[in-house]
């Protein structure tokens, strides 16, 4: 198969796994305490960015817009795989949908132009911070490609025709599967692979690689974001199984619908 | 959920491993009514216990830390949540071995056991580890690894179970209640709390919640990062949690601690990472743990190279990723040693700043403290009261664990100074001292002349009567100007500003009783006396020794060394009785030193009084007019010596100190009086007359008799301590303290070396020696004795050794140097009839 290159945009979002906060300006979230990450949407798609690329010998670039610390995710996305990588310079939240694909398509444009093409580009579903869902499909408006939101796996695979890309992903109605010719835009849904953690050589790898800086293409025009605002608290519902030996039956119950234990098997 | 007892007689804060450990041995010694609190759930309320990595190595420079990690082994043994692993600590530098024969004596003055091993020897028990990087290694078979939430789980349940405790688990405390200096109650987000007693055990929160009762806990929570490794094929299939050996790659400030399949690697390499308490995140904000902050990659890159680089086919092998990593969270504070003790609060206790390795020995210390006023293992190094104002800042604590937290792994001289946050407290002369070339080391926050480049002149002139040092270690804080500057003052007189001493005054009615029963010395003496006393606790070891003067008849003056000066003060304003006030007064006297042949023509050549023998006894004090450019001063004369010489300690007021020093200076010029630095006070001077020192020779586990201190009678009126000291009278020692000196300095190498400290004494060919009370016999005290041209150690002995010309040995840097006893008691080496001091 010919090689394919891949490009997987990734942003800096704060770690939202726990109690959110707010800045104070309530334009985004505060990560000072969780830390700062990249989404989970984001993080399959690096992982499948690394598996397609590297099955067909291409490179797998990933970008980031955003300020210097985002050069972390950047790094990240090298340590597990990715070979080349783009910042962006900017600040994030002055960014809005429009701005960011507008972006990301000089970049392909330019890259296309210095003999490097991302036949495949991947993008988390929505952001974990501003939950826009619109990036994908503006950048596929933008570079004028087929754009398939929401695929938790893809793969390329090579026909007469030349190399298709094939996502799937959960629909209403079930498995839902498309396949698109290259080059093609694809947003990753969490779920369909297990992103790899660093290895200590990967890790080690990924400080050596040059990162390419740019400037934006022009001026943000901004996201027209008013102010984020917190729900009400959701009352924590806990839920006494029992105390004691006694209570193991039906903790052994949850942990099966959790899907964590198989029925029947019992331990040596 | 559980409500909070309306009262109890003690609140512990906290169920990390001290909290724990705290309730369980309260509860074994009696105490009921124990109420626990935590912020959090159990087991793991998420405090550093919670992420630690849970090994132990056992070889500490402190022989306080040592004993209570010792003791906590002990407890986890006892607990079956010990697994013994071994573990190296390897050198990358032939500097670093060095070091590793420094840890070496450690372990033998400590009783450890341990030996330097080869490369070798450490890949053939972690064969994953590159040998071709390391030339050396310090391997301690007993090291291992504990599961210290289990431990504190079954101390915990132990208590409960003896009806002596209730835990109560998520329950926020927001206030301390003060009523009268004593604590009162404690107050929580589910209600308020009665006792009498309340101990803060909660870890990098403890300064929170210290604030909450106006007392400060000087500690900082600081960021120590963890990684963990694997699944490594390499440890698949092994047996239990840990199988291999850990190494401490000292080089790297790293460790490689096997755990199951994987590999942590932890790093105190990185840059210090502080945090206030209180931005510390909330249970509910905290992904992991309030104690698990997100990993900076940034920080910890450099020590990921040098782990591969250590154990490449380990951490490089197929499939093993960095599945976890956490920036943990860990208690910091500005001299290393833990916060124990009762505060300025009666009856509010801290158990802060300890880690897993000394948990369960504080806990007992604690508790024991808290039971009988004293512990078995001698804490006075952690004891709250340690800390001066200046050291209560969160700026020092900040600036200091920034400055150590490096140092961990360090390679620290046992004389080494810090740099930050210093010029915090300056004698009324410093400007004259500094235009001197005074070398600076700092006690208690004041910088104190230790040498003064101004007497370089003198070097030359004694030449190799100053005993060079040929080894940069043995000289590194160190100057051979000290040995000159003592032979100068042996011959005319020296000066020396001992501003830094720690002064307060007891008066009022109740003055004599409280000194009295404070002192074991006699102190119903005449008005204008001088005693030089030891102060014990209850079980008849030493809490200081000190002098008292009398000023009148209801005023004593104490001079303690300033840096145990603020636990004295403490010590003594606890023990006031009657009508009887403690009035600080450090900050009002300056304290200057003249001793020398010298000392009375110089002094008499300044003032009018009668400063002869007859006129001014030995063991005396009184005010004098001394003259000074500025005019006359009034000065407390008192007339004691601890060089071994002629002379006085003269107090004066601060604004009248820089005035009296340079008169003293330019008035002893013409006798050939120099200024003189803390090296001749507190060591050549002092180690020539045999002098004790409190926190060297002396402390809480010596006896007066073992120590060679006892006076023929005991004073009739009570004092604490008093009984046990009778009893220690009758019964013989079980270890004595010994004068001793080297006999050949010569190494293998030809090179001559300068024992400093710590070095354990064996027998001539290397065995060890036991005293009554298993303890291996080390030097206390290490220092030249430029007069006797020897360099002369102090070490407790078993008895048997304890005779005048007993050949023995001193192992320095794994190498044995031939020493002798030459005192058995407190007979001086120099002058033992002390008839320079007439």
């Amino acid at each position: 198969m010919a090689s394919v290159g891949v490009l997987v945009c990734v942003k800096r979002v704060p770690d939202i796994t726990e109690e959110v906060a707010l800045t104070e300006d309530g334009q985004s979230v505060d990560g000072r305490r969780a830390g700062f990450t990249m989404s989970a949407h984001e993080e399959c798609a690096v992982e499948l960015a690394v598996q397609v690329a590297g099955g067909s010998d291409g490179e797998a670039t990933v970008l980031t817009i955003g300020d210097a610390d985002a050069v972390e995710q950047l790094r990240n996305a090298l340590a597990v795989g990715c070979t080349a990588a783009t910042h962006v310079v900017g600040e994030p939240f002055a960014f809005g949908p429009a701005d960011v694909a507008r972006e990301i398509a000089a970049v392909v444009r330019d890259h296309e132009s210095a003999g490097r093409s991302h036949d495949l580009v991947l993008l988390g579903n929505d952001a974990a911070d501003s939950g826009d869902f619109q990036v994908g499909i503006r950048l596929a408006y933008e570079l004028g490609r087929p754009v398939v939101n929401g695929a938790s796996t893809v793969a390329v695979e090579d026909t007469p025709e030349g190399p298709v890309v094939v996502a799937v992903g959960e629909g209403p109605e079930g498995q839902e599967t498309y396949r698109m010719p290259l080059p093609a835009v694809v947003t990753i849904r969490e779920g369909g692979v297990e992103p790899r953690y660093p290895s200590v050589p990967g890790r080690l790898k990924a400080k050596k690689i040059p990162i390419e800086e740019r400037q934006p293409t022009a001026e943000p025009a901004g996201a027209s974001r008013v102010r984020m605002t917190l729900p009400p608290p959701t009352p924590s519902a806990v839920q006494i199984l029992g105390e004691g030996p006694e209570a193991a039956p039906a903790v052994v119950d949850v942990l099966e619908k959790l899907g964590v234990l198989t029925p029947g098997k019992v331990a040596p | 959920m559980a409500d909070v007892p309306g009262t109890a007689r003690c609140v512990v804060i906290g169920a990390g491993i001290v909290g724990n450990s705290l309730v369980h041995h309260l509860a074994r010694l009696g105490w009921r009514d124990i109420v626990q609190l935590d912020q959090g759930p159990l087991p793991n309320p998420g405090g550093s216990t919670g992420h630690a990595s849970n090994f132990i190595f056992l070889t500490d420079h402190s022989r306080e830390i040592t004993d209570l990690t010792l003791d906590s082994v002990a407890q986890y043994k006892e607990l079956g949540v010990f697994t013994e692993s071994g573990g190296f600590e390897v050198a990358r530098t032939e500097e670093r071995m060095e070091e590793l024969r420094r840890r070496m004596s450690s372990a033998k003055a400590w009783g450890i056991e341990a030996e330097m091993v080869s490369p070798e020897f450490v890949q053939e028990k972690v064969p994953f580890l590159d040998k071709d990087q390391i030339v050396g290694a310090f391997w301690q078979p007993g090291v291992g690894v504990v599961d210290s939430l289990r431990a504190g789980t079954i101390m915990r349940e132990g208590a409960v179970a003896a009806g002596a405790l209730t835990t109560v688990p998520n329950v926020e405390v927001v206030g301390l209640d003060v009523e009268d200096g004593r604590i009162r109650r404690v107050r929580t987000d589910k209600g308020d709390i009665e006792a009498e007693y309340v101990v803060i055990a909660c870890g990098v929160w403890s300064p929170k919640i210290g604030d909450m009762a106006g007392v400060s806990i000087p500690l900082t929570p600081a960021v120590h990062q963890m990684i963990s490794v694997g699944p490594c094929p390499q440890l698949a299939g092994q047996q239990g949690e840990i199988s291999f050996p850990i190494v401490r790659d000292m080089d790297t400030y790293c460790y490689e601690r096997q755990h199951g399949a994987d590999m942590e690697v932890g790093s105190y390499a990185h840059r210090a990472i502080l945090m206030a308490p209180e931005d510390i995140p909330t249970i509910e904000q905290s992904k992991l743990s309030p104690t698990e902050l997100p990993f900076t990659e940034e920080d910890f890159d450099p020590q990921l190279e040098q782990a591969y680089e250590l154990m490449p086919e380990l951490l490089g092998a197929d499939g093993a990723e960095i599945r976890y990593a956490i920036n943990g969270l860990l208690s910091l504070t500005c001299d290393g040693a833990p916060i124990l003790g009762e505060s300025h609060v009666k009856g509010l206790w801290t158990a802060s700043a300890v880690w897993v390795k000394e948990g369960p020995g504080v806990g007992r210390a604690v508790a024991e403290w808290m039971t009988q006023g004293w512990s078995e293992i001698d804490v006075a190094h952690s004891d709250i009261a340690r800390f001066h104002e200046h050291q209560k800042r969160r700026e020092h604590t900040r600036l200091r664990t920034t400055e150590s937290f490096i140092k961990t792994y360090g390679i620290i001289h046992p004389n080494e100074q810090y740099e930050s946050d210093r010029n915090q407290r300056k004698a009324p002369m410093y400007d004259s001292q500094e235009k001197l070339g005074a070398f600076f080391f700092e006690t208690a926050g004041w910088e104190r002349p230790h040498w003064y480049e101004s007497n370089a002149d003198l070097v030359e002139q004694y030449g190799e009567a100053v005993m060079p040092r040929e080894h940069e270690w043995d000289s590194r804080w160190w100057s051979p100007i000290i040995n000159a500057e003592h032979l100068r003052m042996r011959e005319a007189a020296g000066v020396i500003d001992l501003t830094a001493f720690q002064v307060f005054d007891i008066e009022g009615e109740g003055a004599l009783e409280s000194v009295q029963q404070t002192c074991v010395a006699q102190c119903d003496v005449a008005v204008g006396k001088v005693i030089y006393t030891p102060v014990l606790d209850a079980n008849g070891g030493f809490r200081s020794d000190l002098t008292v003067m009398r000023l009148g008849d209801t005023h004593y003056r104490v001079v303690t060394g300033g840096a145990h000066g603020p636990a004295d003060r403490q010590w003594f304003g606890d023990h006031l009785v009657g009508e009887a006030t403690l009035t600080e007064r450090t900050d009002d006297v300056a304290t200057i030193g003249l001793w020398g042949p010298k000392a009375r023509d110089i002094l008499a050549s300044l003032t009018d009084a009668d400063v002869s023998n007859e006129g001014f006894p030995m063991l005396s004090c009184r005010e004098i007019q001394v003259a000074t450019a500025g005019g006359a001063v009034t000065v407390l004369a008192s007339r004691i010596s601890y060089v071994g010489e002629l002379g006085w300690e003269l107090y004066v007021a601060f604004e009248d100190a820089a005035a009296l020093w340079d008169a003293l200076l330019a008035t002893g010029d013409t006798h050939g009086t120099r200024p003189m630095g803390i090296g001749v006070y507190g060591t050549t001077g002092r180690i020539e007359k045999g002098y004790r020192a409190y926190g060297f020779e002396l402390d809480a586990e010596r006896s007066i008799v073992e120590a060679g201190m006892q006076r023929p009678k005991v004073k009739a009126a009570d004092f604490v301590g008093r009984d046990a000291y009778l009893a220690q009278r009758e019964a013989s020692p079980k270890t004595v303290l010994c004068t001793l000196t080297v006999e050949d300095h010569t190494s293998a190498s030809g090179v001559k070396r300068y024992m400093l400290g710590g070095e354990p004494i064996l027998t001539r060919d290397g065995g060890t020696l036991t005293d009554g009370h298993g303890h291996h016999p080390y030097v206390t005290t290490a220092g030249s004795a430029p007069s006797l041209g020897k360099h002369v150690l102090l070490a407790y002995l078993p008895p048997e050794q304890a005779e005048i010309g007993t050949e023995l040995a001193v192992s320095y840097m794994e190498e044995l140097y031939p020493v002798v006893v030459r005192s058995v008691d407190a007979t001086a080496l120099f002058d033992p009839s002390n008839e320079r001091m007439r």
